[in-house]
């Protein structure tokens, strides 16, 4: 079991090392991702199959303060996504980098390895402390994928991009944790929470305000900002990592903060809480609402992100046991609808060279593939059936009505509103209107059209089989 | 009797004039650089011998104690040896094309013969247990680095010489005072019989005078604020070889001597000294910090960290708590490790670009990529970032201030984090957001390369794998605490 821990975490690494030797066979060069790839995912599968909790201390550089992994079943939800995605996206990724003709793709495919041993860290992460570190490696490794197009706009992007989640994470998450350490004494994640029972509301509160806008990650607003600007990075960037990796990894923090660091009961005592949630809530509506406005479809598609990863943030803070779970399944179910979304973005891109929103009318006739995917994976982000996304909203309207919050009911019911405004709009006029002379049809490469079809795939297939995951985000978040 | 306790002093002092006979640069600096290694080697050797039997003690020429000039080394000392070696060590590797590049052939040589006295006399200064001996001894590094600094190519580099050795001369003149008047009231010159003779003595004027003046004397070689006037000049001015040995040793050597004064002579209820020590390092803190905040040229910026660094470590030592003299052993070490790296990557940069101000910065993460990165990791130890070196100095500093409940000291470091996190984004934001004139990429030699990258390194691994050093410095608090009771 713990050699297997290891692969997942140190296998990118490897990778990214055999990229970067052998930059100069571009073939070469991506079978070892796409091998790689493989065996993470076929590894962290393996993993599930046989899940039993492990844990590891690798060094102690305060009496108390460990550097240690421990696997639990949050931490594998997160795997599982990271791990099955990554090679996906690389399949992806070929294609669209080779098809786009961009520049440096050894330096590309090398920090997207380490981006992918930092989000496994944070996954693995048993305590605060080793979620920090590597929470901010992720930071680090993901800035030169976002400014790899090295143009002025790249680096301004880049700059926002590193500012944003520097800024949050030191100047309120660190606090965050040191207090937690005062208050608490352990920075161990534990089941129901570790802070002591007597403990001084005020201080509680402010620890959570704190962390709330601490994990930039999570794009509450107003520090959302970074998401929108990471779109200048390529598409496969957007879709692996600002839908999947990074943003997760923020969602993923706050979510074990709320069940394993404050726990169900402390959280609903504390009147910040609601407070928090009704932030989050704004946040949902008012990114759905800049969603409608934005006419690049990657920007909209990220303010997407912010709304739907602010459901976590308002399923933690109702903090009843449905509403975690919800917010446990969004993290996987979201992952395979947005990642879906921007692949066909960059599909899109590649193939007819598009990115604006009024210039897909009548797309569908020759990009009818691409567009089916999108269409579906829209129905996800809204939550209809058949896809994954309809256990997100079915377990999140559950915890609200558990915890009598009408707010966030009405928050989800608007909000699903929103997007089928800013997202289903895109298939419907693709198909139905624009120019009705139908083109030949051209698809983007076929290792995207793959990658397209894999994880849309994936969509359709967590409605009918969420066991796996569903089972986990139960036994993760009881206490 | 085992000769290993004199070894690195000897060894350095006595390659210095084999230079001068030698006479040729690049033989001169292979010397040093041999020398410096060994010293490096005897050093570990020591702290090897003390953590295993404790004290070392050596009498020079073989007259016993108090007839003769005694060697001791202690934890503490050896754990300093230790320090000084290694960023000696480092800076003589890293010298060599710097020194090429900064100085004029003809005093090429007088460079490494002034760099091996003065790290040969600061090893000295750590190793004697004699008061009188370390007052030459310092004067050795004093008037060494002073020709050290004057070989800045700089016309002002003159004028930083002179103005520290005003005021370094000042500053020995105290402590030789201090010594007169010690040993006219003790009739010994052996720190371990005074420390002993003075319980007899008493507090009587003279001895209050003589500690005064000792201290005074002590704080202006530390640079403590606002005795710091000498240090942004000289660390601006100087070779950028004998700015990284100097920021992080000279000022180390001043604060063993503080903790020597302080903890085995004259105890810490001497006088009100934790008061003292406390308000004088909360000032100098935020005043170093926040007069970083507004400077153009790198090395000017960094030398006003130090002075606030230098706070950081007297307020360690100034709670006189268990925690807060932890903080101010593993920041000695950890600030060495920073300010090594950072000065020494600065003088990379000297060496391809010309100069280290905002401008050279632009960009220097695509011209000199992994000396940006150096200079990135050092900055974030600076700032105190869990996972470097820094964060664990800091981590002990706020507990102590916590365990005292002195919020206001804790308010004081929570300002100076600011600015330093404000100074130190400005770093980043020009050597990575910002366009540099011409993209070429020119990194530095290997020799210069791989004692920054190691130093670097260092700074990450310290800050991960501390079982080492806590071990010693625990070793060290206790051997303080428990003998000033």
């Amino acid at each position: 079991m713990s050699l297997m821990l290891l692969i997942p975490l140190v296998l990118p690494l490897v990778a990214a090392g055999l990229v970067l030797a052998t930059g100069r066979y571009p073939n070469l060069r991506d079978s070892i991702s796409i091998i790689a790839g493989l065996i993470v995912a076929a590894t962290v599968v393996m993993i599930q199959q046989d899940y039993q909790p492990y844990s590891v201390t690798l060094a102690e550089p305060l009496p108390g303060i460990n550097l240690a992994f421990r696997l639990d079943e949050l931490g594998l939800i997160f795997m599982l996504v990271a791990g099955l995605l990554w090679p996906v996206t690389t399949l992806y990724a070929i294609g669209y980098m080779r098809g786009h003709g961009e520049a440096n793709q050894t330096s590309f495919f090398a920090w997207f390895a380490v981006a992918i041993s930092c989000t496994m860290a944070i996954a693995l992460a048993a305590n605060l402390f080793t979620l920090f570190l590597f929470y901010e490696a992720l930071t680090l490794a993901t800035w030169p994928l976002v400014a790899h197009a090295r143009t002025d706009e790249a680096r301004a992007g880049g700059r926002t991009y590193l500012s944003v989640l520097l800024f949050t994470s030191i100047a309120f998450l660190l606090f965050a944790i040191i207090g937690t350490w005062f208050v608490a004494g352990t920075l161990e994640f534990t089941k129901g929470g570790v802070f002591p029972v007597d403990v001084n509301t005020t201080t509680a509160s402010l620890l959570l305000v704190l962390f709330v806008f601490g994990i930039g990650k999570a794009a509450i607003m107003p520090f959302h900002r970074w998401l929108p600007a990471a779109m200048v990075a390529p598409t496969p960037v957007s879709a692996l990592l600002h839908a999947v990796a990074v943003v997760k990894a923020g969602v993923f923090t706050l979510l074990k903060v709320c069940v394993m660091i404050f726990g169900e009961d402390l959280l609903s005592s504390l009147e910040v809480t609601d407070i928090l949630m009704y932030v989050a809530a704004a946040s949902i509506l008012f990114a759905s609402i800049i969603a409608m406005r934005q006419d690049n479809l990657k920007k909209r598609l990220a303010y997407s992100t912010v709304s739907q990863l602010n459901y976590v943030i308002m399923g933690a803070l109702i903090a009843t046991g449905p509403a975690f779970v919800g917010s446990a399944l969004q993290i996987a179910m979201h992952a395979f609808g947005k990642i879906t979304l921007f692949f066909c973005a960059g599909a899109i891109l590649v193939a007819s060279h598009k990115s604006k929103v009024s210039e897909l009318r009548g797309l569908g006739r020759t990009m009818p593939l691409t567009m089916v995917a999108f269409f579906i994976a829209s129905l996800s982000i809204i939550g209809i059936p058949p896809t994954g996304g309809t256990w997100v909203k079915w377990y999140l309207l559950m915890g609200a009505l558990e915890a009598d919050a009408v707010i966030p009911m009405i928050v989800l019911m608007i909000s699903s509103l929103l997007s089928v405004g800013y997202l289903l709009v895109i298939p419907a006029r693709a198909f139905f209107s624009g120019d009705t002379s139908s083109g030949p049809v051209k698809e983007a490469p076929w290792p995207m059209l793959v990658a397209i079809s894999i994880s849309t795939a994936g969509t359709v297939l967590l409605f009918f089989y969420s066991g796996p995951f569903l089972k986990l985000a139960t036994l993760g978040v009881s206490p | 009797m085992s000769h290993l306790p004199v070894l690195p002093i000897l060894i350095l002092l006595l390659t210095a004039p084999l230079c001068l006979i030698i006479n040729r640069a690049s033989v001169a600096w292979l010397m040093t650089v041999s020398a410096s290694t060994l010293a490096l080697v005897c050093a570990w050797k020591i702290l090897a011998q003390v953590l295993a039997s404790g004290p070392l003690t050596y009498a020079l020429d073989g007259w016993e104690a108090p007839f003769g000039i005694e060697y001791r080394i202690d934890l503490l000392g050896a754990w300093m040896l230790l320090i000084i070696s290694l960023v000696g060590s480092m800076v003589a590797l890293f010298s060599r094309q710097s020194v090429k590049h900064e100085i004029e052939p003809s005093r090429q040589v007088y460079f490494y013969i002034a760099f091996l006295l003065c790290f040969g006399a600061l090893m000295g200064v750590v190793a004697s247990g004699d008061m009188f001996h370390i007052f030459v001894m310092l004067e050795i590094s004093a008037l060494s680095s002073y020709t050290l600094i004057a070989m800045g190519r700089n016309k002002l580099a003159l004028w930083a010489s002179f103005q520290y050795l005003i005021l370094g001369t000042i500053g020995a003149t105290f402590i030789l005072i201090g010594i007169g008047l010690i040993y006219a009231m003790t009739g010994t010159l052996n720190i371990a019989d005074i420390a002993e003779r003075l319980e007899t003595v008493g507090q009587s004027r003279t001895v209050i005078t003589a500690f005064v003046f000792l201290i005074l004397g002590t704080l202006l070689k530390l640079a403590l604020f606002p005795l710091h006037l000498w240090l942004p000049n000289a660390y601006t001015y100087a070779p950028s070889a004998a700015s990284a040995f100097l920021a992080a040793t000279a000022t180390k050597v001043a604060l063993y001597l503080l903790i020597r004064l302080t903890y085995t002579v004259f105890g810490t209820d001497f006088l009100p000294m934790s008061t003292l020590l406390v308000a004088l390092g909360m000032v100098a803190v935020v005043a170093g910090s926040l007069i970083a905040l507004s400077q153009s040229n790198l090395k000017r910026m960094f030398a006003y960290s130090s002075v606030a660094q230098i706070g950081y470590l007297v307020l360690g030592l100034g709670m006189s708590s268990q925690t807060g003299l932890t903080s101010t052993l593993i920041h000695t070490f950890n600030h060495a490790l920073m300010k090594g790296a950072l000065f020494m990557s600065l003088g990379a940069v000297v060496y391809r670009l010309g100069d280290v101000t905002f401008k050279e910065l632009a960009g220097l993460g695509q011209r000199m990529p992994l000396t940006m990165a150096a200079i990135a990791i050092a900055c974030a130890s600076l700032l105190g970032l869990p996972g470097t070196a820094g964060f664990i100095s800091k981590w002990y500093l706020v507990s102590a201030a916590i365990e005292n409940g002195w919020l206001m000291l804790a308010g004081a470091i929570l300002i100076s984090s600011l600015a330093t996190a404000v100074y130190v984004w400005r770093v980043i934001d020009a050597g990575y957001f910002q366009t540099a004139v011409k993209v070429e990429r020119a990194e530095a030699p290997f020799t210069m390369l791989a004692p920054i990258l190691l130093l670097a390194f260092a700074n990450i691994y310290f800050g991960l794998d501390t079982s080492f050093m806590l071990m010693v410095v625990d070793g060290i608090t206790n051997n303080l605490l428990g003998g000033g009771q």
